[in-house]
């Protein structure tokens, strides 16, 4: 598989690509593996965030999945021989998985108590059945809070979060990016195509968080995370982008997260509160 | 031409680091030089790229298309620029809020500026420098990969405009703005990407993703992969164009950003971003043939202009009236480029031209109303041509030019259009969108007649707030005639050649 990948590589005819995955798909490779594995783990914690009544847990997730993109990146960079990746993925765990929690984590320490209340005003007050069982399952979640190592205790929280229908919904959504993607039949080029199906899926369920959440928290996380999901696409089709314009995503991002985190402050100063239910007042 | 892209690109960012130090006073005189500045290059740029594209280094180049925006941004930013000295010359007596929502003490005239005030204005200056910036920034990129970045700073930039007010409505307008368009852009990232994958199949894993690579290698690309960028670019990059169904954000951030701001929201920032969907257009026509991307335009521009036009029914805010008004514009601007024609593409260039101009009046001709009547609602508003013996009758004239009355710019691209939708058989859309304007016309002009034609039942006193307010409108109104009764032969010529690059001519 690795010399059909390389003479995909260096060939002019990167039509190749396709045939050495195929190979990969008939016996999984470690390498075809363990992307997959990862690939999955970014998916399960976008679910995990889903789930997720407390925004400090929700933001230890969105640093777990960060880290896990980061780490897929090393993987490619070290099986592709694709060095400006260990860069790239560098600069993206300096950012995602420090950077961003910590900006996010100030803003939730000067909101005060909001952090574990508002998960009462995200999902569980929309109403659509569940919101009982979420109220039981806060104090649950403060104690799994404890740790994430992993991104497998993580999921301990998820006793309050989604409501049923809400979860389904986002399964839906998911599983429609995941096989939607799947029937275009596009090879990826560094990774197999699973990752890219998973990758639109991980969009989805993002787009999803961001549409039911009630409070500007999560739905900024919603937002940062439906960019992981996009990094894990880049990394199946677009890994060999020229590094200079990856730092420039990057560095727009950054600029993103200090605005948003801005407004959230802003909004936190004029009502008290990170609810978005008393957003209502514009319409027509 | 090297010093032109530096001029463009550098004077904004000047003038938005100045401001950060200096007086008011100051500040406004760095800004309108800064504008006008800006614009001089711009015009200075149209005899080149009327007759070939323009390029710095890997990463900077202008064509005929790309000036056109330029032209229309740069000009806006010079009138704003100039008008928000006027939109200021009251504000600092009233409280830190605008004039849209006085605090209940009132203001008083005889009471010394606010402190709060000059840390307001300097942070108002520097982000309307910065967000000119970055839309002038946008039409110079050459790479897909950094025109995205460039719209997605000119989101972030005036998500923090529309909320300096600090009040609850315009912060709850800015938080919907950034999470919407973000949303959008997100998408827009996947269209990046999935662009990037098509060229990598012909032009080797690692290039610069500019659209020139992409438009030579043509029909190569493979298809699936171009279809769904375009599709996800529409999408994505039609959030912040106001396209339907993901316009939800826009008559929001108009209604409640500071003037100035809504005016260049609406005349600049929602053509950058219908600038990237052109550029994608270029690529998507160049792979697959003119039918799928028309297609998909033609879909969102006829809904766009249909649900705008009817919004335009008894709006009861002013600036959502014009907002809704922009966006039935954005509808006019897909439907355009749907037809394909020559003619038609040369009247959606000129209509961003003219679009900028007329809703820039509109806005700032409405910010004078709000401030004589300390409203924004059109009900509360009669008697605006008795009162304010400018801006009333400037106002009606932005309103007749929207509506595309003749002799002004926008009748001569509307018409151009409609030619173009007729030349090219597609008979049943040029006549949707005859209908549909017309109903937009009779919306705007209702509310307007009410504003300005009615006799005022209010007592107060005639006359202008601000001279400044005055001046970019009557620049505004030279321009939009200019533009329709006899547009210069480079600009002219400026058309057609972004026409053909848009044909894939270029």
């Amino acid at each position: 598989m690795t010399t059909a990948w390389l003479a995909a590589q260096h060939g002019p005819a990167v039509q190749h690509g396709p045939e050495a995955l195929a190979a990969a798909h008939g016996v999984p490779s470690v390498f075809g593996g363990s992307a997959n594995v990862v690939a999955v783990v970014v998916l399960l914690l976008e679910f995990g965030m889903f789930r997720q009544a407390l925004l400090r847990d929700q933001i230890r997730l969105y640093a777990a999945q960060s880290a896990a993109v980061s780490v897929l990146a090393v993987i490619v960079a070290a099986a592709r021989h694709v060095p400006e990746l260990y860069v790239l993925a560098a600069l993206s765990a300096a950012l995602k998985v420090v950077i961003v929690p910590l900006v996010m984590r100030r803003l939730l320490r000067g909101a005060g108590d909001d952090s574990a209340g508002s998960g009462a005003l995200s999902l569980a007050s929309v109403g659509w059945g569940g919101g009982v069982e979420a109220s039981g399952g806060w104090g649950g979640g403060v104690e799994a809070s404890g740790g994430w190592g992993g991104g497998v205790e993580a999921s301990r929280g998820w006793g309050g979060g989604a409501g049923a229908s809400t979860l389904l919904l986002a399964t839906a959504a998911g599983a429609f990016g995941f096989f939607a993607v799947g029937t275009l039949g596009i090879a990826g080029v560094t990774l197999p195509q699973a990752a890219l199906s998973l990758a639109m899926a991980v969009v989805l369920v993002a787009f999803v968080l961001m549409i039911v959440r009630r409070d500007v928290v999560s739905q900024a996380v919603g937002f940062f995370s439906l960019e992981n999901g996009v990094s894990l696409a880049a990394l199946v089709i677009a890994a060999h982008m020229p590094l200079i314009l990856e730092v420039a995503f990057l560095f727009d991002l950054l600029v993103a997260v200090i605005v948003f985190g801005v407004l959230i402050r802003v909004h936190h100063g004029l009502s008290e509160s990170l609810s978005t239910a008393g957003l209502t007042r514009l319409r027509g | 031409m090297t010093a032109t892209f530096i001029i463009l690109l550098a004077a904004p960012l000047l003038a938005a680091l100045a401001c950060l130090r200096l007086p008011v006073r100051a500040c406004q005189a760095v800004t309108i030089t800064a504008g006008v500045v800006s614009f001089a290059t711009a015009v200075v740029l149209v005899p080149a790229a009327a007759h070939h594209d323009l390029t710095l280094g890997r990463y900077l180049r202008a064509d005929a298309i790309s000036v056109v925006f330029l032209l229309a941004t740069s000009f806006l930013y010079a009138a704003v620029s100039a008008y928000s000295v006027g939109y200021f010359a009251g504000e600092q007596y009233s409280a830190s809020s605008g004039p849209t929502a006085p605090r209940s003490a009132g203001p008083d005239p005889t009471a010394p500026p606010k402190a709060g005030f000059a840390r307001y204005a300097r942070r108002f200056y520097t982000g309307l420098n910065l967000f000119a910036w970055s839309m002038l920034a946008a039409p110079l990129m050459s790479s897909l990969a950094l025109l995205w970045i460039a719209v997605e700073v000119t989101t972030v930039i005036s998500a923090l405009l529309v909320a300096i007010e600090d009040t609850d409505r315009a912060v709850e307008a800015a938080w919907k703005y950034v999470l919407i368009a973000s949303a959008g852009l997100g998408l827009a990232l996947l269209a990046t990407i999935f662009m990037y994958a098509a060229g990598a199949h012909v032009l080797g894993q690692s290039y610069d993703l500019t659209f020139t690579q992409l438009l030579h290698t043509g029909p190569r690309l493979p298809h699936t992969l171009v279809r769904l960028a375009y599709g996800l670019a529409v999408l994505g990059f039609g959030t912040k164009v106001g396209l339907f169904p993901v316009h939800t954000w826009l008559p929001d951030a108009h209604a409640e950003a500071p003037t100035p701001v809504s005016a260049l929201l609406s005349g600049s920032l929602l053509a950058v971003s219908f600038y990237a969907i052109l550029r994608y257009y270029q690529v998507s026509v160049a792979a697959l043939g003119p039918s799928f991307p028309q297609g998909v335009l033609l879909a969102f521009g006829i809904a766009s202009l249909l649900l705008a036009a009817l919004s335009l029914f008894d709006q009861g805010d002013v600036k959502r009236l014009l907002a809704y008004s922009s966006m039935e514009h954005m509808g006019i601007l897909a439907i355009g480029v749907s037809f394909g024609a020559p003619i038609a593409l040369a009247g959606v260039l000129l209509h961003v031209l003219a679009h900028a101009a007329a809703k820039g009046n509109a806005f700032m001709g409405a910010g004078v109303l709000m401030r004589k009547y300390q409203t924004k609602n059109v009900a509360a508003i009669d008697g605006g041509l008795d009162l304010l013996p400018w801006s009333g009758p400037l106002l009606l004239v932005a309103v007749l030019a929207l509506a595309a009355m003749p002799p002004f710019g926008i009748f001569r691209s509307e018409f151009q259009i409609v030619a173009g939708g007729l030349a090219a058989s597609r008979n049943a859309a040029a006549a949707a969108l005859i209908v549909v304007v017309t109903l937009a016309f009779l919306g705007l002009s209702l509310s307007a007649n009410r504003m300005l034609v009615n006799p005022s039942s209010k007592r107060l006193p005639r006359g202008e707030p601000s001279a400044w307010m005055v001046i970019p409108v009557v620049a505004g109104v030279a321009a939009l005639a200019m533009l329709g009764v006899h547009p210069p032969a480079h600009l002219t010529e400026l058309l057609a050649r972004g026409a053909a690059e848009l044909r894939g001519l270029g």
